[in-house]
C-alpha cells in the first residue's frame, strides 16, 4: 500500500464520507482509491470538474454535518484557496490533504516543501489559520489523517495534511491503528432541515457595525487554544547537542539519517521535528535555544520554516539554513557533509 | 381593513432590503410560497449567493448557507449528496451562475445533481454597481461598457437555459419572468415543477427568471418592466427548454 492510499484508507477509517477531487500528480492514488472504496463504505466520491467545485463540494457537505475532505498537489491547492478562506470564515470542518510537488507555476512532480508558506500562513485571503500536519512516514499519513478529522470537528476548522510527492508514492510497513471517536460537540449548527428548532445559517459575511471584527477575535481565540493545546513534535539528541536540525516531512527523513551518522562518530549534534507546523512548536524551540547552540533548518525549498524558527528562538541563537528548491532532493550523504562542515567550525 | 394575504411562512417577517421594482423581491415570495404549499419548509436548505441576494439567508425562514462567488452548484452537489433526502436550492444571478460560475453550473447540470437552481437574469451586476454582465444586451450601457456592449470585444449575450438544454443531464430547463400577473403565475408554476422534480428524483432543474433591475438600469419601476419586456424578452425568448419526461416521450 502506498503512502496515498494508507492516507485514503485512514480517511475511510475516521469515518469520512464525502471526497470530491480533481486529477495531479503526484496525489492521484488518493482519488482513485477512495473511488473503488468509499462508495462501498456508503460515502460518496465526486470527480469534480476542477479543484475550485472540489473544494466547494467539500464545503457543501460539510455545512450538512459530513466528514469531508479533499486532496490536490500544489497548484491543485492554490486553486482551493478561496473555498478554504470560506471554509475557515464558516467555521467549517474539513480536510485538505497536500503532497507537494515543485513549483512555482506547474513546476514539476518532484517532491517539495515549497507550500510550506501557503499552508501555515493562512494561502487564502483573510486572517485566518488552519492546523497543518507534516507527517514523514507512512504511520504518520495513517495516524495524523485519522487525528485531522477530529481537530477539524473539534475546532470547525479546515486541517491540512502536508505531504510530498515522496511520501505519498513510498511503501513501508506501518500498523493501521484501529480509529477510536473520540467525545466531540454535536454539530448543532449543521444544515439539514429545521425541524423542531429556528433555522441555521452558515456565513462568512459580516456586515453590521463590529460584527467581523468580533467574528476575526474568536478566530483568533480558537488559533492561540490550538498553540496551547496542539503543538506536536519530536526531538532525537537535542540534550548536549551544539548543533539542531530542524526539519519536517521528507526532508527529516533524510536529515535524520544525517545526524545519526555524526552522533555515531560523536559529534554533538540533534535533530528537532515539527509535526504540526501550524500551530508551530515555538515555546519548545525557544527552550532549546541558548548562545552555545545553534541551529540549522534543512528543508526542500529555498528557506521558509526557517522564518519561523528564527522567530521562536528570537535571536538566542544562530540560525542556520540548508535548502533545495524546485523539486530537487537533497541526499543524506550531501547533507552529512554540509553539517559535518558546520561542526568542524 | 382586514389583510387578505400575508407573506408565506418560509419567507420572515422583516423588511427585504431590495430597492424598488427589483425582481428578487417577487422571486423570493414565490420560492417562500411553493415551498410551503408543498410542505418542505423543514426539509429545505437553500443557498445565498454573492451579490445582492446575498441577504437572502435574512429573509427565508428556512436552513440556508452562503456560498462563494459562482460556486453554488458545486456546494448545493456536496449538501445533496450528504443529505438526499433535503430539498437543496440555489440562488443565484448572471455574474455568479453565468460568469464566474460556468464550469460549475454546467457541470452540475451535466451531472443531473438533483437540486433546483434558481437563476435571476437582471442584465447587469447589482450589488457592485451595475457593470456588464454575461447577460448584458448588445449595445446596453453599464458602467463598464460606457459606449454600449460591443459584440466584437465583450462578446454576446449568454443564453444560459439554451446552452444547459443541450445537456443530457437535465430534467427541466425553462425561462421565465417576473414582469406580469401571467408571467409571475408561470415563474411560480416552474418554481413548483422545479421543485418536484427533486421530490420525484428526476434530477436537476433550472428555471432562468428574467427580472428588473431600475437602479442600474437608471430606470423607474414601470420604465424597467417596458424594458424588460421590448429588450430582454427580445434577447432572451421565455420557454421550456428542457422537459426530460417529454424528451423522453418523443425519442420513444
Amino acid at each position: 500500500m502506498k503512502g496515498n492510499e494508507a492516507l485514503a484508507e485512514a480517511a475511510i477509517q475516521a469515518g469520512c464520507s464525502f471526497y470530491a477531487g480533481y486529477p495531479i500528480t503526484p496525489q492521484n492514488e488518493i482519488p482513485e482509491y477512495l473511488s473503488r472504496k468509499l462508495p462501498a463504505a456508503g460515502g460518496t466520491f465526486i470527480q469534480a470538474e476542477s479543484e475550485v467545485a472540489a473544494i466547494n463540494m467539500v464545503y457543501g457537505a460539510s455545512a450538512c454535518g459530513a466528514r469531508a475532505m479533499t486532496s490536490s498537489s500544489s497548484p491543485g491547492i492554490s486553486l482551493k484557496q478561496e473555498g478554504i478562506s470560506f471554509l475557515a470564515g464558516a467555521e467549517l470542518p474539513a480536510v485538505i490533504v497536500n503532497m507537494q510537488r515543485g513549483g512555482p507555476g506547474l513546476g514539476n512532480i518532484s517532491a517539495s516543501q515549497a507550500d510550506y508558506f501557503q499552508a501555515v500562513k493562512g494561502g487564502g485571503h483573510g486572517d485566518y489559520r488552519m492546523i497543518v500536519y507534516a507527517p514523514y512516514n507512512v504511520q504518520e499519513l495513517w495516524d495524523l489523517t485519522l487525528l485531522a478529522f477530529d481537530k477539524a470537528d473539534e475546532y470547525r476548522t479546515p486541517v491540512m495534511v502536508l505531504g510530498d510527492g515522496i511520501l505519498g508514492q513510498m511503501m513501508e510497513p506501518f500498523e493501521p491503528t484501529p480509529y477510536v471517536r473520540p467525545l466531540l460537540p454535536e454539530k448543532t449548527w449543521a444544515l439539514g432541515g429545521c425541524v423542531n428548532r429556528q433555522p441555521n445559517v452558515v456565513r462568512s459575511l459580516y456586515m453590521a457595525d463590529g460584527e467581523l471584527e468580533r467574528r476575526n477575535g474568536l478566530l483568533q481565540e480558537k488559533y492561540r487554544t490550538m498553540k496551547a493545546r496542539d503543538v506536536l513534535y519530536q526531538t532525537y539528541d537535542v540534550g548536549d547537542a551544539e548543533l539542531i536540525v530542524v526539519s519536517f516531512g521528507i526532508a527529516a527523513r533524510i536529515a535524520i539519517a544525517a545526524v545519526r551518522k555524526l552522533r555515531e562518530e560523536g559529534w554533538k549534534i540533534g535533530h528537532f521535528r515539527p509535526v504540526t507546523l501550524f500551530p508551530f512548536p515555538e515555546r519548545q524551540l525557544r527552550e532549546l535555544a541558548g548562545p552555545d547552540r545553534r541551529f540549522m533548518t534543512v528543508e526542500l525549498n529555498a528557506g521558509q520554516m526557517v522564518e519561523d524558527v528564527r522567530l521562536a528562538v528570537n535571536g538566542r541563537s544562530d540560525v542556520l539554513f540548508y535548502g533545495r528548491p524546485g523539486g530537487a532532493i537533497m541526499t543524506p550523504e550531501e547533507l552529512y557533509e554540509r553539517l559535518k562542515d558546520e561542526l568542524k567550525g | 381593513m382586514n389583510k387578505t394575504i400575508d407573506r408565506s411562512p418560509s419567507l420572515k417577517k422583516v423588511p427585504l432590503r431590495y430597492c424598488p421594482g427589483c425582481g428578487h423581491i417577487i422571486i423570493h415570495r414565490l420560492i417562500a410560497e411553493v415551498i410551503d404549499a408543498l410542505n418542505i419548509r423543514e426539509r429545505t436548505i437553500g443557498i445565498a449567493p454573492v451579490g445582492c441576494a446575498v441577504f437572502a439567508y435574512d429573509y427565508f425562514d428556512i436552513d440556508m448557507l452562503e456560498v462563494a462567488h459562482g460556486r453554488p452548484p458545486a456546494a448545493a452537489t456536496g449538501m445533496k449528496r450528504v443529505r438526499p433526502d433535503s430539498i437543496v436550492f440555489s440562488y443565484q444571478g448572471d455574474g455568479d451562475l453565468a460568469s464566474i460560475g460556468t464550469a460549475e453550473i454546467v457541470h452540475a447540470a451535466n451531472r443531473g445533481e438533483n437540486i433546483s437552481v434558481f437563476f435571476v437574469n437582471n442584465a447587469t451586476y447589482g450589488m457592485t454597481g451595475g457593470q456588464m454582465a454575461p447577460t448584458t444586451l448588445r449595445g446596453q450601457v453599464t458602467t463598464t461598457t460606457p459606449k454600449g456592449r460591443e459584440t466584437g470585444t465583450a462578446g454576446y449575450p449568454l443564453h444560459v437555459a439554451e446552452m444547459l438544454a443541450a445537456l443530457e443531464g437535465p430534467s427541466l430547463i425553462a425561462r421565465t419572468a417576473v414582469d406580469s400577473p401571467a408571467n409571475v403565475k408561470t415563474t411560480r408554476d416552474l418554481i413548483e415543477r422545479s421543485f418536484r422534480c427533486q421530490l420525484e428524483n428526476k434530477g436537476f432543474s433550472m428555471i432562468e427568471i428574467l427580472s428588473a433591475c431600475p437602479t442600474n438600469w437608471n430606470m423607474t419601476p414601470s420604465q424597467s418592466t417596458i424594458w424588460l419586456r421590448e429588450h430582454m424578452m427580445n434577447e432572451f425568448k421565455l420557454g421550456v427548454f428542457r422537459d426530460a419526461g417529454k424528451a423522453n416521450v418523443t425519442r420513444g
